[in-house]
């Protein structure tokens, strides 16, 4: 079998001036310049980029799904961090 | 979206026996709630082995696709038609790009699927063992194949499973020209001369079978079907997309003038379906043992591409190699 | 000045552009599905689009300039093999990885510099079409050039491989820079390229790719020209009559 190794890459793509980048899918690729050009080459074969990053996947540092709960529940708590949470007497805007 | 590196299952995620009942309750819970199963989620084995057997095997399908298309990119008989084809074969290897990406995210490398397809353990849709014989092939292949494969798609963006499904919503999007543009150029050839009315179908008569046979096997002959409903990987049975396309296709092919080769094909009023003859399944059986018109050709200019490109792979793996020993030097 | 050369000159002119870059990729279809891997077979896609894309444009302009009806596909499909005018070096068959390579490699360069003169060029429509093109050639040339450093300075055999077709090639990269009448009429009516100062130019560029490839760069040899006046390689009516095919078999028929 081919035993090379090309590593992977995530490629993250900003789809207009103004937006973030946003993850798009993933590359293999022998250096961080061929990820560049794998990620433009697989991924805006539609005009859908105007910013390109690549980062090798092993970088990158992820959570746990089984720590999840411990993780993000405390956060749904804290209502009174949305705007909905608080009552505006009608007829008052722009607020 | 079919993230490897940052989704890859861990083995950490071993589950004792005891554990494994409530883990499974509570895997199939939320499938049925419709919520997505992510790549480190909880997840049972067969669940897995299922997935990644259909996704490499989409994405073979898409890889292997390229051929009988890219047969005839070098004659396309204008430069416009040439453009469109090569940007659809181009999609084709995306969209083998994408799935492999996907069933990557299960802890498989692409690698070893390639492995197993250049083996012939794994498999690829039998559709594309077919010669595309004439220019009109093209069209019946856009036209009936994306046709067909659009049917089974379609619902796999709703899988279960999450990165299979965002592939798929990808893939659809993308492919949503290649049909039209199948169709369009049999509606161009029943257009002109006589020839090139026979040429377009004469096409249909050679698709119209296999495309059918690109469902599978009908229901009661079909070993994967219940538990994959029940794991909302597939959404409907192969019997329902086949009747599905079947009713699509049918007035696609009067409206342009072809008919369609089956002599038992019948609109029934009652039913709002059409009834149409039995598929010859010693052929769909054959096709799939290997011994179809193409079979052999499709591996060995696969193996080929494959060994003539290791020296390249290799050295840009050299190369990265060196030049990241300087880098750190 | 006299208008009616003028037009003439650039009607030629604007059909070799047209002929390198259909015929370019017409080679390189001939890759699609047999790419070392996944990726590189949607690069290559890629670079054949941009030049059908270009061939069209430049066909369709010269459709215009000439006057006489002719559209895209009649330049493509109904002229002869030795009506082209391609340059030899884009016809020349694919070999490995590493010949398609160098041979793109080769042409980018010197056509990316062309380009860039032409989208200062004194005819505004094809001053159009080069910016558009020039920015599509950029990113192949760059492409291109990483994968000759690679390959050079990767193993030892790819480094063989590529040596040898970066010799084989060497003799049809003459034939960019040996300007004829053409040529200068041109850059004279329409502030063309200077066909030596591109070469100087390309060589630069050349060498220090070669020098980080850790390629020799070949000695000075006889050249072999001729596409320009449509006398091309033995193979080459091959190319044509297989891409000619339909339109010869089946002739004036809609598609």
């Amino acid at each position: 079998m081919t035993n090379y190794d090309w590593p992977l890459y995530e490629v993250f793509i900003r789809t207009k001036a103004g937006l973030s980048h946003r993850h798009a899918g993933s590359v293999h690729a022998a250096d961080d310049e061929m990820a560049l050009n794998h990620a433009h080459d697989v991924y805006t074969r539609r005009n859908e980029g105007v910013s390109i990053w690549v980062v090798r996947s092993s970088e990158i540092v992820a959570s746990d799904p089984a720590e999840s709960d411990a993780f993000f529940e405390p956060a749904k708590d804290k209502i009174y961090r949305h705007p909905t949470f608080y009552e505006i007497p009608d007829g008052v805007e722009n607020i | 979206m079919y993230t490897q590196g940052l989704d890859q299952k861990s083995a950490e995620n071993e589950t004792s026996m005891a554990d494994e009942g409530v883990a499974a309750a509570s895997f199939q819970a939320r499938v049925d709630a419709e919520e997505k199963i992510e790549a480190k989620d909880w997840m049972p084995e067969a669940y897995r082995r299922t997935l990644i057997r259909q996704i490499s095997q989409h994405a073979h399908s898409e890889i292997i696709g390229m051929q009988p298309e890219g047969n005839w990119l070098t004659r396309a008989p204008t430069l416009r038609r040439k453009s469109i084809l090569l940007a659809k074969v181009q999609d084709e290897a995306g969209h083998g790009h994408y799935l492999y990406g996907a069933a990557e995210t299960l802890g498989i490398s692409r690698d070893e699927m390639v492995g197993d397809l250049l083996s012939g353990k794994a498999k690829y849709s039998s559709i594309f063992n077919y010669p595309t014989l004439t220019w009109a092939d093209i069209g019946a292949v856009g036209w009936l194949v994306d046709g067909a494969a659009i049917m089974n798609q379609i619902p796999l963006c709703r899988c279960s499973y999450g990165p299979y499904s965002r592939a798929m919503v990808r893939v659809c999007k993308e492919e949503s020209f290649h049909q039209r543009q199948g169709y369009e150029i049999m509606v161009e050839l029943t257009r002109g001369s006589d020839e090139q009315k026979a040429m377009a179908q004469d096409a249909l008569n050679r698709w119209w079978w296999p495309s059918l046979m690109m469902f599978g096997p009908s229901d009661i002959n079909s070993s994967h079907s219940a538990q994959s409903m029940a794991w909302k990987i597939k959404r409907f049975s192969n019997d329902e997309l086949r009747q599905k396309f079947v009713d699509v296709t049918v007035p696609q092919a009067t409206a342009i003038g072809l008919h369609v080769p089956d002599v038992d094909l019948q609109y029934n009023e009652e039913t709002e379906h059409y009834s149409f003859g039995e598929i010859d399944w010693q052929e769909f059986q054959n096709v799939l043992a290997g011994n179809g018109q193409c079979n052999r050709e499709r591996m060995q200019t696969r193996r080929q591409a494959h060994d003539n490109g290791r020296w390249v792979r290799e050295a840009a793996a050299a190369y990265a190699k060196k030049h990241s020993n300087r880098a750190a030097a | 000045m006299n208008i009616a050369t003028d037009k003439n000159v650039l009607l030629e002119y604007v059909l070799r552009l047209g002929d390198n870059g259909l015929i370019l990729a017409q080679r390189l279809i001939e890759l699609v599905a047999h790419g070392p891997e996944l990726e590189e077979e949607l690069a290559n896609a890629n670079f054949s689009l941009d030049y059908l894309g270009q061939a069209r444009l430049f066909y369709s302009y010269a459709g215009e300039l000439e006057g006489k009806g002719r559209v895209e596909d009649d330049f493509a499909f109904m002229r002869s093999d030795r009506e082209f005018c391609n340059v030899q070096l884009v016809e020349q068959p694919n070999g490995h990885f590493g010949g398609t390579v160098a041979r793109s490699f080769f042409f980018d360069t010197f056509y990316q510099l062309q380009l860039e003169v032409l989208t200062n060029c004194r005819d505004a429509h094809l001053a159009g079409i080069a910016v558009r093109a020039v920015r599509e050639i950029q990113y192949h040339q760059r492409h291109n050039s990483q994968w000759m450093i690679r390959l050079g300075d990767g193993t030892d055999e790819s480094h063989r491989c590529l040596q040898e077709s970066v010799d084989s090639l060497w003799r049809y990269t003459g034939e960019l820079f040996a300007g004829d009448s053409i040529d200068d009429q041109f850059r004279d009516a329409f502030d063309g390229p200077d066909l030596s100062a591109l070469l100087a130019r390309w060589r630069e560029i050349v060498e220090s790719v070669f020098s980080e490839a850790t390629l020799d760069v070949p000695d000075d040899q006889w050249m072999i020209e001729g596409g320009r006046d449509g006398r091309h390689s033995e193979h080459f009516g091959s190319l044509i009559a297989e891409m000619q095919t339909m339109q010869r078999s089946y002739p004036g028929q809609q598609w």
